[in-house]
């Protein structure tokens, strides 16, 4: 079976300063694959990279084909969603601007309806404020957005950079319940960023853990989970 | 009070060039945060198109449907082929490229059509009717293509997929990137569409100040004003910003002379307008740096 997405030796630079250090990882289709790590330890670098948002040296394939060097809408177009650190909502457009915007790329007219309302079935908070700014959006509701503007491209991979970032613990299970249900149901794979490292594993079936840009430990999700001394070592819980 | 009204209703006239210029500005600015020195020239560029064409035995409308539309692949060239290549390069090395193109369309019109004042017939039947006493037919239409522009322009932003996408683009590039939207592409688009309301600023000002290289260069200052005023992010902003500046030179200069007729006391008139619109735009950002229109975001954090 052919990965989903397969990273190699990816190293990553901003200006002078090199952010990653040669990661290797890879993703198989419908899984979800959660990095962990502390601040700074180049998380957000590794999902930035492989969307070409940063200076890259390594290959990156995503369903077998190379997609280095594209550029990052190119990228985009493949079926990678990215819900980036900071959520990247248009503020100043209402929740329905927002939403088309997100299926801009789509000329399925027929899918884009059945998305967005597959969207009002996982969010339903989402369609009472579609006229509203986003802006005014509530943390949580800002990430139910992310999310969703992700999910109207039609991905087959999503990128989420830590969506529990700043939200209420009831919050983010609601949150996370429906990001399973997204990837049982829409059979989308996950690359899940998270420092909220016990969160994360209870989702995810396989993990790796970044320390200052090379990894450090992988494994099922299961075998960290159990496993304490890992547990202390590299996620300090 | 007649000509209070007549002074109103040329105001308004004028302010309709001026809020077309300033919309022309405020497409490029939203987009890629310059402001186009060279927006001025590259009307007056399309204008002399037109009237090309007029001259080869085209209709009005026409001539200027296709100018406008060539105008919109010189904008899109002029991004792509020129801007393109310095998008990371200094505020002052933009600057200059404006200048520059100013100086090529410039001579480049000049070097074509020559330099003598050539005579640009109105678009518009030179009928009379009830007001025509206060403003003319040509005037009366330049006031209303600028709202049909406007509300074409507020269309295909709000309701059109495309007209989404570059807004989304001029919002947040990084996040319309991620959002599949070739954003370099959209800037491209934006030149496009202020080169070719640009054309239209131009041709329907050439009957009023006669056609020739430097027919816009105060004019643009005006267009500057109104959409300082309006808030140079703000498209509605400045197309009002337009109105409010072509009306209040009228007014104060008006008043000026009035003041002079009945007591004798000279301080502002008709040769005071540039000034008094600066005067404005000074006063207006002083107090409300965003223009009066200027956006204001909410934001929770
Ligand atoms: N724009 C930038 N310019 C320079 N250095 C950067 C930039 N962004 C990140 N870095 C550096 O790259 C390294 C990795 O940062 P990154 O944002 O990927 O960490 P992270 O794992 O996502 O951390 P966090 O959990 O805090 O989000 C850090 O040392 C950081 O200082
Ligand atoms: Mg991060």
């Amino acid at each position: 079976m052919v990965a989903l997405l397969e990273v190699e030796d990816l190293k990553a630079f901003y200006g002078q300063t090199q952010a990653l250090h040669g990661v290797t990882f890879s993703l198989q289709p419908g899984g979800i694959t959660t990095l962990l790590g502390a601040n700074g330890a180049g998380k957000t670098t590794t999902l930035r990279a492989i969307c070409n948002m940063v200076r890259t040296v390594g290959a990156i394939r995503f369903d077998g084909r190379p997609i280095e060097g594209l550029a990052t809408e190119e990228i985009v177009r493949c079926g990678v969603g990215h819900v980036p650190e900071g959520r990247g909502t248009f503020t100043n457009m209402s929740v329905d601007e927002n939403l088309r915007v997100a299926a801009y790329t789509r000329s399925d007219k027929a899918g884009v309806e059945r998305d967005r309302e597959m969207v009002y079935e996982y969010f339903p908070i989402l369609k009472a404020r579609l006229a509203q700014q986003a802006g005014t959006l509530s943390g949580g509701e800002q990430q139910m957005l992310a999310i969703s503007r992700a999910l109207m491209l039609g991905p087959r991979l999503m990128l989420l950079d830590e969506p529990s970032f700043g939200l209420a613990p009831l919050i983010v299970q609601e949150i996370f319940r429906i990001m399973r249900r997204i990837n049982g149901e829409a059979k989308v794979g996950m690359l899940l960023v998270e420092q909220n490292a016990a969160l994360a594993l209870e989702l995810a079936d396989h993990a790796y853990v970044l320390e200052t840009g090379r990894i450090v430990m992988s494994g099922k999700a299961s075998d960290v989970k159990s496993n304490e001394a890992i547990r202390k070592s590299y996620l300090g819980y | 009070m007649e000509q209070l009204l007549q002074q109103v209703a040329s105001g308004l006239a004028n302010g309709a060039i001026y809020a077309c210029l300033a919309l022309a500005l405020v497409m490029i600015f939203v987009s890629t945060d310059h402001i186009n020195f060279a927006q001025g020239e590259l009307s007056m560029f399309s204008a002399y198109l037109v009237w090309q064409l007029i001259q080869w035995g085209l209709n009005f409308w026409l001539a200027l449907a296709i100018v406008a539309f060539v105008s919109f692949l010189i904008g899109v060239m002029v991004e792509r082929v020129i801007l393109r290549p310095l998008h990371s390069a200094p505020v002052l090395s933009i600057v200059v490229v404006f200048i520059g193109l100013l100086a090529i369309f410039h001579s480049l019109a000049g070097a074509i059509w020559g330099h003598t004042i050539k005579d640009f017939p109105s678009p518009f039947p030179n009928i009379a009717f009830a007001g025509s006493g206060y403003i003319g037919p040509h005037q009366i239409g330049m006031i209303l293509v600028t709202i049909a522009l406007l509300v074409a322009l507020f269309s295909f932003f709000r309701f059109t997929p495309l007209g989404l996408a570059m807004r989304a683009a001029a919002q947040n590039p990084a996040s319309a990137r991620l959002a599949g939207i070739r954003v370099d592409w959209m800037l491209a688009l934006g030149w496009g569409l202020a080169a070719a309301i640009g054309a239209v600023a131009g041709s329907l000002v050439a009957p009023v100040v006669y056609l020739e290289p430097n027919m816009m260069a105060s004019i643009l200052l005006y267009g500057f004003a109104g959409a300082l005023v309006g808030g140079i992010a703000s498209p509605g902003g400045a197309v009002v910003g337009g109105f409010i500046v072509g009306v209040l030179e009228n007014l104060i200069a008006y008043l000026g002379n009035l003041l002079e007729k009945t007591t004798g006391v000279y301080i502002i008139g008709n040769g005071e307008k540039l000034t008094v619109a600066l005067i404005i735009v000074i006063t207006v950002l002083t107090l409300k740096p965003s223009g009066l229109f200027g956006h204001v975001t909410v934001k929770r954090v």
